[in-house]
């Protein structure tokens, strides 16, 4: 079953995200089912399913770390045309490191733990091509600053901090290059409820602020809820139901929507 | 027709110490090395009678090299007489029969531990460096097969972020040797532990230098006239140590690369590295007749 997502009457832009039956199997294994999605400019897209429902499957391919078996991504930005799939490796890596950002639930697969905070966010934009040391500096402090990170660590190696700390220097790392497509697979499970508090808080202003174009995934309805405007759900690899955030969550059609409502509430 | 007519006569041992086959496998990566110019090639390190890490890669390239018409010359940090020297210098006389020479001048080859000399090499000369490790990404990639993913990529990011971090940490780069360096605009290279002051040395030379790392099994090469840049940020610029205005108390050679000796009392001295440059400056102030060439620094300052 393929459910595609209309936008809502009152956008007109072009989506600027558009995924479209992207499917992928890990051996037997079918992990993402022809999933089909549009994300408009400036929208906060929510995923949510189940552990193994495919949904932190479906944001790795969206950020071009994983090939899927069939589909296609575009994405619509000046640099690049056509399916995103089928760009060469030098591409994707140029694209991923100035178009697309994203935060991992585990640190240790986005920042370099023993190198400092700092560096890690000017990593970023060295890969970017920046040479000039103060402007790196400066770049790599202001977007620290923005995600809210305590200037007096700017130089502390992430294995020193907390948790919420290091998904914070992953969040500046992100929008260090004002990315056009934000990804967040599962940005606060792991910490506890007060820190997740804050970082949510973060991600809402940075989102005001910047009307950066958000897909996140989490399996905890409540940050969905928080930060999405439209939200998906997936179970097995499919996506059962799709619509605006309170839809879903005030209305839920399908009987796995509202077991896991129910569950929550 | 007998077997000993198609062989050739036994003898105690090959022709440069080196069986045919070694050295057609080093001449083979030398020229792959050649052709791109900073990229590491793998190759056969075969065993030599000495052992690993006191410049075994840098002789097999001077033993393949090597004829009876090669003037050679062997420096150890900068000095022609030390036992490491000496004892190359010997050893790679004595297998191919070629004359040996301490004076840059009068080289074919010179093979070289941490150092290049100050007289400027020319065309018809070959430079081979004794190479300990010759990934330059080992300091912030200690997995190989991902490091040589990167040079691929040219994904060099991370050695950038390495001098940012001196930077940040100590308000200076802190590399000292073996300072990274991006070759013909493509791959990043370790020059071997040549100190800062030697690097500018490699950019557009005339002669063909060549860095072998023999534990390492990798050869790499830099062309004549192939661009070496250091990395550098573009507000912090490259800086070589500061010996330019130090003179050195043997020779009165003043404004090149010096060796500290530290005194009782707690101050030093110095003395010229490159050690028959140093000779050659004495034989002049002692009257005799001795031949200079150009240097690469004048009056310590390296014209741009």
């Amino acid at each position: 079953m393929t459910i595609t997502i209309d936008a809502p009457k009152l956008i007109k832009a072009a989506p600027l995200l558009r995924a479209q039956n992207v499917s992928k199997t890990y051996g037997a294994v079918q992990a993402v089912r022809s999933v089909s999605v549009e994300v408009f400019p400036g929208e906060v897209l929510g995923i949510v399913g189940e552990s193994g429902s495919g949904k932190s499957t479906f944001l790795r391919m969206l950020n071009l770390e994983e090939t899927p078996d069939s589909g296609s991504y575009t994405l619509d930005l000046p640099e690049v045309e056509g399916n995103l799939f089928d760009l060469d490796r030098f591409a994707r890596r140029m694209l991923c490191a100035t178009r697309i950002g994203i935060v991992y639930q585990n640190p240790h697969l986005g920042l370099l733990m023993k190198h400092s905070s700092s560096g890690n966010v000017a990593e970023r934009l060295l890969v970017a091509g920046e040479r000039r040391f103060a402007v790196l500096r400066e770049k790599a402090s202001d977007a620290l600053e923005a995600s809210e990170f305590p200037l007096d660590r700017l130089d502390a190696p992430p294995a020193e901090l907390s948790g919420g700390m290091q998904q914070r220097v992953q969040l500046a790392k992100a929008i260090a290059l004002e990315p056009a497509l934000l990804l967040l697979d599962e940005p606060t499970t792991g910490l506890d409820v007060s820190v997740q508090a804050l970082v949510l808080d973060t991600l809402k202003r940075l989102q005001q602020d910047r009307k950066i174009t958000m897909v996140i995934v989490s399996h905890d309805l409540g940050v969905i809820r928080t930060l999405a405007d439209r939200v998906m759900v997936m179970r097995r690899g499919e996506v059962v139901e799709a619509g605006l955030a309170d839809q879903i969550f005030q209305d839920p059609q399908h009987a796995y929507t509202q077991q896991l409502v129910h569950a929550k509430l | 027709m007998s077997l000993a007519t198609l062989t050739k006569n036994w003898e105690p041992m090959s022709y440069g110490f080196l069986d045919a086959s070694a050295k057609r496998e080093i001449r083979r990566k030398m020229l792959k090395a050649v052709a791109v110019p900073g990229c590491q090639m793998p190759y056969a390190s075969r065993e030599v009678p000495m052992a690993r890490g006191w410049g075994t890669g840098g002789l097999q390239v001077s033993l393949t090299l090597m004829n009876p018409s090669k003037r050679v010359k062997v420096i150890d940090q900068g000095a022609d007489d030390s036992v490491n020297a000496a004892s190359i210098r010997r050893f790679l006389a004595r297998v191919s029969g070629a004359p040996t020479t301490l004076d840059t001048l009068e080289a074919d080859l010179i093979q070289s531990r941490h150092r290049i000399p100050e007289e400027k090499l020319r065309e018809d000369q070959v430079l081979v460096l004794q190479v300990p490790n010759p990934e330059p990404l080992r300091p912030v990639q200690p997995n190989m097969s991902i490091a040589r993913q990167m040079h691929a990529d040219a994904d060099y990011g991370r050695m950038w972020l390495q001098l940012y971090e001196q930077i940040v940490r100590s308000g200076r780069v802190m590399q000292g040797a073996s300072y990274p360096s991006l070759v013909n605009g493509r791959h990043v290279m370790t020059p071997s532990p040549i100190p800062r002051w030697d690097v500018p040395k490699l950019h557009m030379a005339k002669h063909l230098t060549i860095l072998s790392a023999g534990r390492e099994k990798r050869i790499h090469a830099v062309p004549p006239f192939t661009r070496v840049e250091p990395l550098v940020f573009d507000d912090v610029p490259y800086k070589v140590e500061d010996h330019g205005g130090l003179t050195c108390n043997r020779s009165g050679a003043k404004g090149f690369f010096m060796n500290e000796i530290p005194q009782d009392d707690g101050s030093s001295t110095y003395e010229i590295s490159d050690s028959e440059f140093g000779v050659k400056t004495i034989k002049q102030a002692e009257g005799e007749r001795v031949e200079f060439g150009e240097t690469w620094y004048t009056d310590g300052e390296m014209p741009s």
